[in-house]
């Protein structure tokens, strides 16, 4: 339809009012039928419950939200954890509270306390007993490198010289707040760990990233 | 409360029983020779008045010019008690008798210290180390220890 142009107004030429009327014309004309859904193939069920994600955030998540502890606590700062586990702290905020007896339903090892030699190669076999994928928590000076006791005959300087540590959480022992915040911190780690390697990675079996 | 009996007291009555086998005595302890050691466990564990049933703890201590291996008994019926030691002069191959035994108690705690301190007690059933490990070289405790 063209816009009869026979008044002048004074904030805008009639040039201009013209072509705005014509776009709205145009547009009033090509909409005049209902755009289809594009799914309106699904089931209304499925519709609900259908969330786009990727492969990593996917995976990452149910893996950092429940880690299970393996019980490995070789000294005082086990003690620690355990008020971290009980009701004024309450580890179970986090999804993590459980604690497992067997290294194979395990995947993450709080290591709460000092290492002899002596006891070394139980905590090395415990580790190797837990499944793929699994982090550890180097809790306390002495887990970090010894403490007190770096300098003794008996004594291993830190975990990280037997097992791979993922955080270190510091003190003497350290608070239960430190403990939470380390644990928090490896969820953090985790949720930024490729899950699907690249395709070169592939051949390099049995390597931990 | 636990009366902690005069060593001289219990050294007279080891004299009399067998003489010869008190080295010293003193107010808090006295000293048996250690080739006497296991016949004078027997007299204190099995005297009707001393009855030194319990063994609360072994220790020994490095002098330098000798090792001392200290004992502590308590007569829970009496409720008693006693500190007695004995020394071993040889630094290369030191050696005392077992009291396992006498008091079954002293099992770890004799081979804890032939493991930290390197004396010998003979008669023990399994005299090995059992904090550190096999190959360990020296034994820790030793003054003239270095790592």
């Amino acid at each position: 339809m063209e816009v009869s142009g026979d008044r002048e107004y004074i904030y805008s030429s009639i040039e201009l009012d013209r072509y705005e009327g014509q776009v709205i014309e145009e547009l009033k004309a090509s909409s005049q039928e209902a755009i289809p859904d594009p799914d309106e193939w699904l089931e209304e069920e499925l519709e609900r419950n259908i969330l786009l994600t990727t492969v990593d955030a996917i995976i990452n998540w149910s893996r950092r939200s429940s880690l299970w502890t393996a019980m490995c606590f070789p000294a005082c700062c086990a003690f620690e954890l355990i008020a971290v586990e009980g009701p004024r702290f309450d580890l179970s905020r986090f999804g993590m509270e459980i604690l497992r007896a067997s290294p194979r339903q395990a995947d993450l090892m709080i290591t709460a306390g000092t290492l002899t030699w002596k006891m070394a190669p139980n905590v090395k076999r415990i580790y190797n007993q837990m499944p793929e994928p699994k982090w550890v928590i180097a809790m306390g000076a002495c887990a970090i490198s010894g403490g007190i006791f770096r300098s003794s005959y008996s004594v291993v300087p830190g975990y990280n010289k037997i097992i791979p540590v993922d955080v270190y959480v510091p003190g003497c022992p350290p608070r239960p707040e430190a403990l939470i915040h380390g644990i928090r911190m490896l969820q953090r780690k985790i949720a930024k760990t490729p899950v699907v390697p690249d395709l070169p990675e592939l051949p390099l079996k049995g390597k931990r990233r | 409360m636990t009366v902690a009996l005069s060593g001289k007291e219990i050294a007279s009555q080891i004299e009399e029983k067998s003489p010869g086998s008190v080295e010293e005595s003193s107010q808090d302890s006295l000293v048996v020779k250690s080739d006497s050691l296991l016949s004078v466990a027997a007299f204190l564990k099995d005297n009707e008045t001393l009855k030194f049933d319990y063994l609360n703890y072994i220790t020994a201590v490095d002098y330098f010019s000798y090792f001392e291996v200290v004992y502590q008994l308590t007569s829970l019926e009496h409720n008693h008690t006693v500190v007695i030691k004995t020394r071993c002069y040889s630094r290369e191959n030191p050696a005392v008798p077992s009291v396992i035994g006498v008091w079954q108690g002293a099992d770890f705690q004799e081979r804890e210290i032939y493991d930290l301190m390197g004396i010998k007690f003979e008669g023990h059933p399994n005299m090995k180390r059992i904090f550190l490990w096999e190959g360990f070289p020296g034994h820790p405790l030793r003054k003239d220890y270095l790592q």
